[in-house]
């Protein structure tokens, strides 16, 4: 028996360069960076080593009410504005939903770090009658998928797929296998994060993950140049209506696009660091192109994993090369956290939502910041303006995601 | 020591934060659960919140004994008397 089709009836996404949908795909289209210096005072406090970070451009305290911010970490709070937009994106109905076939799969890579760690300065400074009930609730990582789930009355579980940065596309893929498996007919599917903060800005610059253009912070983010040095941390959200075919069609939905294929493999090879040969992630590819049964000549468009660190960048060309073989030449390539940095567990969500875009529009968001391209990277990757896919035709677009752990993700996205 | 209509008007202020409720229906005669629907972690936020801002203790054992605004604001002003 064919498994059910799963398609993409609504996106939604808060990031560094559009606090919604719309002004996302535009200023992806256009180039921009997200990239700000840190006005915080625990900057300069703390003498952190790298100063600045792509905040959202939309801050969910502008959106959400006092008390939903208030009992709700702000990790959670990107996940509900997410999920809303994309909700109200795919025109479905809460009062006409089975909500025990609705489900959520929403990640995250690190979880409630902000309340976490504001409870524990309180037990220190202030001991432990000050710190809130609602701690518990707010730091758990599935806080967001938890959230989410109360949002949308989904009774069909609420799973937290935890990957570091592949999170969020493993979301997609534990949505995908709910629907295929019958379990649900639709799944609302993101990534959310909220780690601006000095402990991980520092435990990241202290693994020298994190560039330190501390006087040029635009142009920090560029994956594949010569001179990249390191990412930078975003923040925000990303979230998807997935829902098999036969339900979209019956409703009238506007589809986006298929999800055509899902992997999530792993290395076994060391904690941090990704395997040289970019073997795992060939896996995750070929296994992605065989579940949706996509050839190497089907793939039009990568949206690449390509945070800027000096290492992590030149294996997935490896991995790449291995899945597409030559037919690579032809594919074009972006590198969006060039414009809104690695937005670590939602990064996957946001960059899966671009997929959606990029197929549904037939255009691929540009990649800024490439002066001199690696020459061992020669990927055809989209500069200056945004690519023209082409306008006839099945196409398909790949997103992968790679975490520390050695976790690889990749989805394929095709046209309907 | 704050009067009365200060802790009322300071308790009204930490319910609306938390709950979004409209501070003008933060009254003595409401109750906390029945009639401003306020769940037990929400209460023990405004509790710890209540202590914070009016430098007394609310032992765990008088939260029960607290089922309206006045029995509050009466503890409160007991507390700091």
């Amino acid at each position: 028996m064919m498994a059910r089709k799963v398609v993409i009836t609504g996106l939604g996404a808060t990031t560094p360069i559009g606090g919604d949908v719309p002004t996302l795909w535009a200023n992806a289209l256009k180039g921009v960076s997200g990239a700000v210096t840190l006005e915080d005072d625990w900057v300069k406090e703390y003498d952190l080593p790298v100063t600045f970070a792509a905040r959202a451009a939309v801050q969910p305290t502008e959106v959400l009410s006092r008390p939903e911010t208030k009992r709700m970490d702000p990790s959670t709070q990107f996940a509900v504005v997410a999920a809303r937009e994309a909700w109200a994106d795919s025109g479905l109905v809460k009062e006409e939903m089975d909500q025990n076939k609705l489900a959520v799969a929403f990640a995250t890579g690190i979880g409630g770090v902000w309340t976490l760690l504001n409870a524990w300065d309180t037990l220190r400074e202030k001991g432990p009658r000050r710190v809130l009930p609602m701690t518990v609730p707010m730091l758990m990582p599935n806080g967001p998928a938890a959230a989410v789930s109360l949002d949308l009355g989904a009774a069909g579980g609420a799973h937290t797929p935890v990957s570091a940065c592949a999170s969020g596309t493993e979301a997609m893929h534990v949505g995908l296998e709910l629907i295929r498996s019958g379990k649900a007919d639709v799944v609302m599917v993101g990534g959310a994060e909220a780690a601006i903060h000095p402990m991980p800005m520092a435990a990241f610059a202290s693994m020298h993950a994190l560039s330190r253009r501390n006087d040029d912070p635009t142009k920090a983010s560029r994956p594949y140049d010569t001179d990249r040095d390191g990412f930078v941390m975003g923040e925000g959200a990303g979230a998807l209506v997935l829902e098999a075919e036969e339900h979209a069609i019956a409703r009238g939905a506007r589809i986006y696009a298929e999800l055509a294929g899902s992997s999530v493999t792993s290395d076994a090879h060391h904690i941090t660091a990704p395997d040289p040969e970019g073997m795992g992630a060939t896996r995750a590819l070929k296994a992605a192109m065989f579940d949706g049964r996509i050839q190497p000549e089907d793939v039009v468009h990568v949206n690449a994993h390509a945070t800027s660190t000096p290492v992590g960048d030149k294996p997935e060309y490896a991995a790449l090369k291995n899945a597409l073989g030559d037919h690579l030449e032809n594919v074009w390539v972006s590198a969006t956290k060039s414009q809104m940095g690695h937005l670590l567990g939602a990064s996957g969500a946001v960059e899966s939502v671009l997929c959606a875009l990029a197929i549904y529009n037939r255009k691929a968001p540009v990649t800024i910041n490439l002066d001199n391209q690696d020459p061992e990277i020669p990927l055809k990757v989209v500069t200056g303006q945004p690519a023209q896919l082409p306008a006839e035709g099945s196409i398909v677009a790949l997103n992968n995601s790679f975490g520390f752990g050695g976790h690889n993700a990749v989805v394929a996205i095709r046209s309907v | 020591m704050a009067s009365n209509e200060e802790i009322l008007a300071g308790l009204a202020e930490i319910v609306n934060s938390e709950t979004g409720l409209d501070e003008a229906d933060v009254q003595m005669d409401k109750s906390f659960t029945e009639d401003l629907d306020i769940d037990s972690i929400s209460m023990m936020t405004i509790v710890v919140e209540a202590e914070e801002k009016f430098e007394v203790k609310i032992p765990d054992e008088e939260v029960k004994n607290l089922k309206t605004v006045g029995d509050a604001v009466n503890f409160i002003a007991a507390a700091q008397a």
